[in-house]
């Protein structure tokens, strides 16, 4: 008897916690849908955008489904950049992603394999002023490329480097952020490793290839995925060193294509090249998911 | 094989010196256990020896070559690291393999070393597998086995055992013994488990502070301590430690405790009243009831073992002694009548070291 109120207590306890439970769930499944839905409109309204004819959206309408001309703007925005080659300077999509991405992914990589060496000499050697080596590269994390713009651009400028890929790529990669992390992962590398590496007959250069590395290998390929989207991101720096067509990034080209003068701007070929600026970076994303959850999760004993 | 030859290491980290002089020489193929409570240096004194550390002062010889300034890995030595070093990315294999390859072994050299290690250590079946996937006695077997594969002049072991539990230590012990001797391998073993050291150790060097206090066999260490702290390290339950005082001419102590007893191995080079510390350890402690010389023995704990109790108390005057005896005697707030044999006794002075009978007295005394 007394077992038996005791159950049926603890049941609607437990049903009441459970009715609390589902509420907070409910609650918290709106919230986020809230969320998808303020994120994924401007996105949404972007990709139905690309697939109507021009003078549509160029009446002011906002179409929320899907036209007929997506095939022939994709196509026009890929080989031609458009139809009025005044408006976007007749720069075809291609060219612009192929240079954005030669430029995110020198930066990335350049930046994981500057930090990567920087750390591991700030980590495992010392050497006389480490520390104020340490200190020097950390002082470079408050001073990112816009707030060193100007002498940053008369060095280009100087080493005749406008105009070239060298002189959009170099002064983004030297940062500190990336050689912090891996200072922190480095540092807990136990010590013993690099002991019985050192038993074993490995100088450091063997050790750094066969050890570290592979110990590294889900922290460089979540901060790949950070910088290749920091790199392909960029706006300000690539508008200001590089006045070559040839070497327009697809960030900077899509806002050339807006609001040039006197002619129309031709929407549906500007949202078809955004949908194709956007690829990538979700590409790189999707594919190096798996790895960059492990990186930023787990820490390999 | 070689020999090992240490004089004079220092060390000092910053304003604080970690060693304060230690010699020491191995012959071929023995098996050394450096032993020591935590913090002693020992792990310092087999870096050193590795060439992981620089001594301040003193050299080392490995095989009469003097190796002092070399890297580690132009020592020709093996070491087994307290929590294995395993490199968590490679095999098993690969593992074991690594140092042979950085040397530069032909492919099927290596393959042979590392198999035969294998076998011999019972982890072939284990080659494929990654650190993470092996329980903690086949991650020691492997740190094993990574330094057998290299033949190396000198095994250096720090601690191997202590992340094992109980029963497989033991098991490892036992083996690790057998392995060495098999090998004929040259070994310096560090540990703080003086059972292990007991059982493990051709030779003892009991550290204490950063000084060798005794370097002898483990029976020697354990008949002759040379001063308290190996006595009272060496030995479980400790050896117990009474004040008295030297009296009847050199010839025997009065105990704190009650009796003033005589030596049974001849008397003192001292002058009378002398403060001595005499150690006893339990199990030679008796229990005396008949006898009219017997110290009363208040018991404040019995700790009951199945074969013999441990029994804890003090003596009048205040001192605790405890006593391994093989009955179930007494129990908490019985006075037991014990007998401290002054053949059993071990006598130190003022400084805590040993002080022996006077030579030649000794003899004339049993003449
Ligand atoms: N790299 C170091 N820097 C400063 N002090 C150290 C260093 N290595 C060891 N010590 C100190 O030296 C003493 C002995 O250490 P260690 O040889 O590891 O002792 P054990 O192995 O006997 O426990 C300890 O007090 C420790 O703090
Ligand atoms: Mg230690």
């Amino acid at each position: 008897m007394l077992m038996r109120d005791t159950t049926a207590q603890d049941l609607a306890l437990a049903r009441a916690t459970e009715r609390r439970q589902s509420r907070s769930r409910w609650l918290a499944h709106a919230v986020l849908a809230l969320g998808v839905l303020v994120f994924a409109f401007p996105i949404w309204v972007t990709i139905v955008g690309s697939s109507h004819d021009a003078s549509t959206i160029g009446r002011g309408d906002m179409p929320l489904w899907f036209g007929g001309e997506a095939v022939a703007n994709y196509v026009s925005a890929w080989v031609s950049g458009g139809t009025a080659r005044r408006t976007t300077g007749g720069l075809p999509a291609w060219l612009m992603l192929w240079n954005s991405l030669n430029m995110a992914v020198l930066i990335a990589v350049g930046k994981i394999a500057i930090s990567l060496l920087s750390a591991y000499a700030v980590v495992f050697f010392s050497f006389p002023g480490r520390m104020v080596c340490f200190w020097l590269i950390f002082i470079t994390l408050m001073l990112p490329v816009e707030v060193r713009i100007i002498p940053t651009f008369e060095v280009m400028v100087n080493l005749q480097l406008t105009n070239t890929m060298t002189g959009l790529v170099v002064p983004l990669i030297a940062s500190a952020t990336a050689t912090l992390l891996f200072r922190q992962f480095f540092l807990t590398i136990p010590d013993e490793y690099v002991e019985a590496a050192k038993i074993d007959g490995a100088g450091p250069l063997r050790f750094f290839k066969d050890v570290v590395l592979p110990l590294s290998v889900t922290n460089i390929a979540a901060l790949f995925v950070i910088l290749f989207i920091y790199g392909w991101n960029q706006y300000l720096w690539p508008l200001l060193i590089v006045t070559d067509k040839d070497l327009t990034t697809v960030v900077v080209g899509i806002t050339k294509m807006i609001g040039n003068g006197d002619a129309q701007n031709e929407w549906n070929i500007i949202m078809a090249t955004s949908v194709l600026a956007l690829l990538p970076p979700v590409a790189v994303v999707i594919f190096m998911q798996r790895w960059f959850v492990k990186g930023l999760t787990e820490t390999e004993k | 094989m070689a020999t090992l030859t240490l004089s004079g290491i220092r060390k000092s980290f910053g304003a604080t010196q970690v060693l304060h002089g230690i010699d020491l020489d191995v012959a071929d193929g023995e098996m050394i256990v450096v032993v020591g409570a935590s913090g002693c240096g020992k792990s310092t004194l087999l870096r050193i020896v590795a060439g992981l550390e620089t001594p301040t002062a003193g050299s080392v010889l490995i095989d009469g070559r003097d190796v002092t300034r070399l890297e580690p890995a132009d020592r020709d030595i093996a070491m087994v690291f307290q929590n294995y070093a395993l490199y968590p990315h490679m095999s098993v294999f690969d593992n074991m393999a690594y140092g042979l390859r950085i040397r530069g072994m032909p492919t099927a050299e290596i393959r042979k070393r590392v198999a035969d290690a294998a076998e011999m250590l019972e982890i072939a079946q284990l080659l494929d597998r990654k650190p993470r996937q092996l329980s903690g006695g086949q991650r020691q077997r492997v740190a094993m086995g990574r330094a057998v594969v290299r033949e190396p002049k000198l095994f250096l072991f720090d601690e191997p055992l202590s992340n094992l539990d109980a029963k497989l230590r033991v098991q490892m012990r036992a083996e690790i013994r057998r392995l060495q001797k098999r090998l004929g391998v040259t070994s310096l073993f560090v540990t703080h488990d003086q059972v292990e050291a007991m059982t493990l150790g051709d030779r003892l060097v009991v550290m204490h502070q950063g000084r060798a206090a005794q370097v002898a066999a483990p029976m020697e260490v354990w008949g002759t301590p040379a001063d308290t702290y190996v006595a009272g390290f060496i030995g479980s339950p400790a050896m117990n430690f009474l004040s008295a005082a030297l009296s009847d001419g050199g010839r025997a102590a009065s105990l704190k405790a009650g009796p003033t007893l005589p030596f049974a191995d001849g008397p003192r080079a001292a002058a009378d009243g002398t403060p001595l510390t005499i150690g006893i350890r339990p199990e030679h402690v008796e229990h005396r009831p008949e006898a009219a010389d017997a110290i009363p023995l208040s018991v404040d704990l019995v700790e009951p073992l199945g074969s013999e109790t441990v029994i804890h108390g003090h003596l009048p005057g205040g001192e605790s002694l405890v006593a391994r005896l093989p009955l179930a005697a007494g129990a908490i707030g019985d006075v037991l009548p014990v007998g401290l044999p002054p053949a059993e006794w071990h006598v130190f002075g003022t400084e805590g070291s040993r002080l022996p009978a006077r030579q030649g007295v000794a003899a004339a005394a049993s003449r």
